[in-house]
Formats: structure tokens, C-alpha cells, sequence
């Protein structure tokens, strides 16, 4: 019994711990920006690795999820007589939920696992430690551009995931099963707001892009430095960064949009 | 003894539970080949990070140039560092950039040279350690040693007035390995600076040192020339430098009696 309780007590202080650090981590990195001569390069090559190269993954996601909510709304909606409502049904269900949430989650797959893995192999092998003796903080150098990366792209590639979705939807509703193009978009456009819709979308894809690349950077740079070690720590960020982004879905679709 | 560059003062360190140093003193001296010598997994490495300030004594004092490290801030401790340097075990180069890149790398971090100056000093480093026609290659196409040699370049590219090497002669084979012992004696010469290396490497480190520290049982036994090394009286000592298996360091991994456990296993 004791013993159960000592782990409960050793278990909670290393989860405080790691709190503790991975904010350390983030402060460090955020206040602490290299100046823009040396910094922007750095940013824009990791735009390029981060979110450039997440691009193409994003963007067929979005055309099969797009096509798949059409064919899917059409069958039910065409009972009704109601298959003019497929736009604001498409839109809506992108721009406030999948785009945000399956951008993050491919994300966390696609970059986020790559942020650890390489972090945590310049770990292992001293790159770290050697760029720390060259009086260079890896924070600046290292952390703070991926961070930045990382929370710049992934809003835009929500954004172009719900654009080309909404192509797709309009490539099965309107060329395919034969809904009015006329229809499709003005009924959307007159459904979809500006603030409640897209804004609210953007904001939650803010906080996605924070604590997926968050958990990413920090999990590389507190890894064991072990290939052991690594590959625990890569799982660890698609897992754990996965679970955030769809729990912190549910909190922030209560707070925005319950009335 | 001549002027110090560095001097360790009854230095305390643990990890976790486990002691690693108790009440350690010892002294590199300035323009010398110093060299650390112990058993593996003494805590070796974990010296130099703690003469690098990458870690915290729990107690004693750390002088740099007269300076302690462990008590400064963040923004000295960085400023210190570019007067030191230190070369990994595994080279630890730069894997996304090219060997001339890498050397280029601490330069183009704390100075404000042209590029077409950068690139001398870079040829003139590279030069130095025979690498000059290997500075567009990749690190992965490098031989380990020849890493080895590209991370050296780097570590002097700001002419540091210390350079700790990490085990240089670890998984070297004997034609780098001459190569490497001759690089550090010659750049220790040339470019007037203070060795710390730590090895285990007894042969290749006696011929070059000035000043030989060997450490076990968490502190110093022994601190001299390497002549007085080798007259030195202590058997542990003696073990080390002559490499013999047994002695006060035991062959036997800490373990119940022999017939003891041979015996449970049939009973059970």
C-alpha cells in the first residue's frame, strides 16, 4: 500500500518536473530570439522543412476528406430535398472542426514526429553539448526557429487543407452528382461568418500549432539519447500531441460555440 | 608550478545517488598538455562538462582563469565559453553541413568578419589538420577519424586559450591515432594554448603530456609528470599505467561467492 502510494508521489513530482522544464524550454526559446540577421534564414529554412514540406500531405488529405463529406452529405441530404445545403455543410464542418483537427494531426505525424527525431539524435550525438561549448544556447539556434516554424505554418496549412476540401466537395457535389454550382456557393457564403466560423477556426489552429510543436520540440530535447530513447520519444509525440489536439478540440468547441 | 588555467577545489559532485567525485583537487597549467587518465565510467567526460559548466558541482569550486564557473550567470558562463573549447568524443559535427560550414560556424556566431576572410581563416584551420581538400565533403562521408580532425579544426577556429579533448584516441585506428597525438602536440605548441585530455589511452597520452592527473575511487591518486607517474609508489597506480587485470581495482565485477551462486541455481 505504501508502496503504491510512494509511486503515485514519484510519478506526479516527475510529471511536475517535466512541466517545469518543458516550460523553461518554451520561455527560453520564445524571449530569447536570435537577432533577425542570423535568425531569419534559420526561420525560413525551417518554414521550408516544417511546413512546405508537410504541404503535400496536407493538401491530398483535404481533397479525399473534402470529396468523402460530399458524397456522404449528398446521401442524406437528397432525401430531404436538401442537397442545396451541401456547401455550408461542407464548409462549416471544415473551417470549425476537420480542418484545424486533421491538419494537427497529420502535422504531429508528419513534422512533429520529425522535430523529435532530430532533436533528439543531435542529442545523442553531442551536437547539443558541442553547439552549448561553442557558446551558442541551442535554445536560440535550435528550438526557437522550429517553434516559430511550426507555429506559423500550421494555421495556413489548415486554411489550405479547408480550401482544397472545399474544392473536392465541389468536384463530387457539383460536377459529379449534379448540384447547382450557383446554389453551392451562395448558400454557403451566406451560412459561413467571417468571425464565428473562420476566425474561430484560425484560433483554434493557433493553439494546435502551439502545443503540438511544444510537445514535439520538447519531447527531441528531453529525450534519452539513446536510439532507444528516440524512438520512445517520437511515439510519445504523436501520441500525446494526438490526444491534446482532440481534447483540447472538445474544450475549445464548448467555449466557442455552445451558446 | 607555473600559472593554472584551470583549478579544481575539493569538488563534490553526485548523480543521483551515486558519488562520483569527493573532495577533488587538481590543477591544469597554462601552455601544457594536461592529461586526465582512469578506469571507464569514472566520470571522466563528466569533468570536462563540469569544467564547461554543462553541469553544476554540489560542492567546490571551479577556476577558469581564476574565474569560477560555477557561480556564474547564464550570459558569463557564455562569454567564458568562447575561450574555451571541446572536442568530442564522437566529433559531434555539424551533420547538415559541409566540413567547411562547420569550421566556418563559430566564426560567422561571434564575429563579424567578412566571408572572404571567414574563408581564409577556415583554409588555414583546415590546413592545419590536413583536411583543406576535404571542405566540401559532407560529415557522413568523413572516416572517423578524419571527423575527429574536422571537429578539431572547428574547436580552434576561434583560437580558444583551452581545449579539452573527450577521449581523442577512442576507436582510432594506429595511423590517425599517431596522426591525432601529433596534431595535439604540434597546435599545443603552435598556437600556445592549454591541453585537457581526458583518455584512458596510457601509451599515445604519456609520450605527449607535461602533467599527468589519474583519478579512481571518486578523487585523485595520483598528479605529476609522467615520469613521476611511473615511479609512483601506489599500486592502483601502477594497475592502470601497466594495464594488468587484477590488482586493487578487482577483475570481478562486485558479486556473492562463486560457489554460492553456483549452488542456488541447482537447488531451486
Amino acid at each position: 500500500m505504501m508502496d503504491l502510494f510512494q509511486r503515485l508521489g514519484r510519478t506526479t513530482l516527475d510529471k511536475f518536473a517535466a512541466i517545469g522544464r518543458a516550460t523553461q524550454m518554451l520561455l527560453g526559446s520564445l524571449f530569447n530570439l536570435p537577432n533577425p540577421r542570423k535568425g531569419f534564414p534559420l526561420l525560413v529554412r525551417q518554414l521550408y522543412m516544417v511546413g512546405h514540406q508537410s504541404l503535400l500531405i496536407i493538401m491530398v488529405s483535404g481533397l479525399f476528406i473534402g470529396m468523402v463529406l460530399a458524397l456522404q452529405g449528398y446521401t442524406v441530404l437528397v432525401d430531404y430535398g436538401a442537397e442545396d445545403s451541401l456547401g455550408p455543410l461542407v464548409a462549416l464542418s471544415l473551417l470549425r472542426e476537420l480542418g484545424p483537427v486533421v491538419t494537427a494531426l497529420l502535422f504531429a505525424g508528419r513534422a512533429g514526429s520529425a522535430l523529435t527525431a532530430e532533436i533528439g539524435l543531435m542529442k545523442a550525438t553531442e551536437q547539443l553539448s558541442s553547439l552549448e561549448m561553442m557558446a551558442v544556447d541551442p535554445l536560440k539556434r535550435i528550438i526557437a526557429p522550429r517553434f516559430w516554424a511550426g507555429f506559423i505554418s500550421m494555421p495556413l496549412l489548415a486554411l489550405i487543407f479547408s480550401a482544397v476540401a472545399i474544392l473536392g466537395a465541389h468536384l463530387v457535389g457539383v460536377d459529379w452528382l449534379g448540384i447547382d454550382t450557383g446554389s453551392f456557393w451562395s448558400i454557403m457564403q451566406a451560412q459561413v461568418s467571417l468571425e464565428k466560423d473562420i476566425l474561430n477556426g484560425l484560433i483554434k489552429s493557433l493553439v494546435f500549432a502551439l502545443v503540438v510543436t511544444w510537445i514535439a520540440l520538447y519531447k527531441g530535447y528531453d529525450c534519452i539519447p539513446t536510439s532507444e530513447g528516440i524512438s520512445k520519444a517520437t511515439t510519445e509525440t504523436v501520441v500525446h500531441s494526438s490526444l491534446a489536439v482532440l481534447g483540447l478540440d472538445f474544450v475549445l468547441t464548448a467555449v466557442m460555440f455552445s451558446n | 608550478m607555473s600559472e593554472s588555467i584551470v583549478e579544481v577545489k575539493k569538488l563534490t559532485f553526485s548523480r543521483g545517488d551515486r558519488k562520483i567525485y569527493e573532495n577533488m583537487s587538481f590543477t591544469v597549467p597554462k601552455g601544457k598538455i594536461t592529461a586526465i587518465m582512469g578506469p571507464s565510467g569514472i566520470g571522466k567526460t563528466t569533468m570536462l562538462r563540469l569544467i564547461g559548466g554543462q553541469l553544476k558541482p554540489d560542492s567546490g569550486d571551479i577556476l577558469f582563469e581564476g574565474l569560477s564557473i560555477p557561480s556564474m550567470s547564464r550570459s558569463e558562463l557564455y562569454q567564458t565559453r568562447t575561450k574555451m573549447s571541446m572536442l568530442f568524443q564522437s566529433g559531434a559535427l555539424f551533420t547538415d553541413m559541409s566540413v567547411f560550414d562547420n569550421v566556418a560556424f563559430p566564426l560567422r556566431e561571434h564575429t563579424r568578419l567578412s566571408e572572404a576572410l571567414i574563408r581564409l581563416i577556415v583554409l588555414m584551420k583546415l590546413q592545419a589538420v590536413g583536411l583543406r581538400g576535404a571542405k566540401d565533403l559532407m560529415p557522413a562521408e568523413l572516416s572517423g577519424g578524419m571527423a575527429r580532425r574536422a571537429a578539431l579544426a572547428r574547436a580552434i577556429a576561434l583560437d580558444p586559450e583551452l581545449i579539452m579533448y573527450d577521449e581523442p584516441f577512442a576507436g582510432q585506428d594506429p595511423i590517425s591515432m599517431g596522426v591525432l597525438v601529433r596534431l595535439i602536440k604540434s597546435l599545443n605548441e603552435v598556437l600556445g594554448l592549454s591541453s585537457l585530455i581526458v583518455t584512458h589511452d596510457v601509451h599515445e597520452v604519456m609520450s605527449i603530456a607535461d602533467h599527468v592527473v589519474i583519478i579512481a575511487k571518486q578523487g585523485v591518486i595520483g598528479e605529476g609528470t609522467p615520469e613521476e607517474m611511473l615511479k609512483h609508489d601506489s599500486p592502483l597506480v601502477q594497475q592502470f599505467l601497466q594495464g594488468l587485470a587484477d590488482g586493487p581495482v578487482p577483475f570481478h565485477f562486485k558479486a556473492n561467492p562463486y560457489e554460492q551462486d553456483l549452488l542456488n541455481g541447482v537447488q531451486s
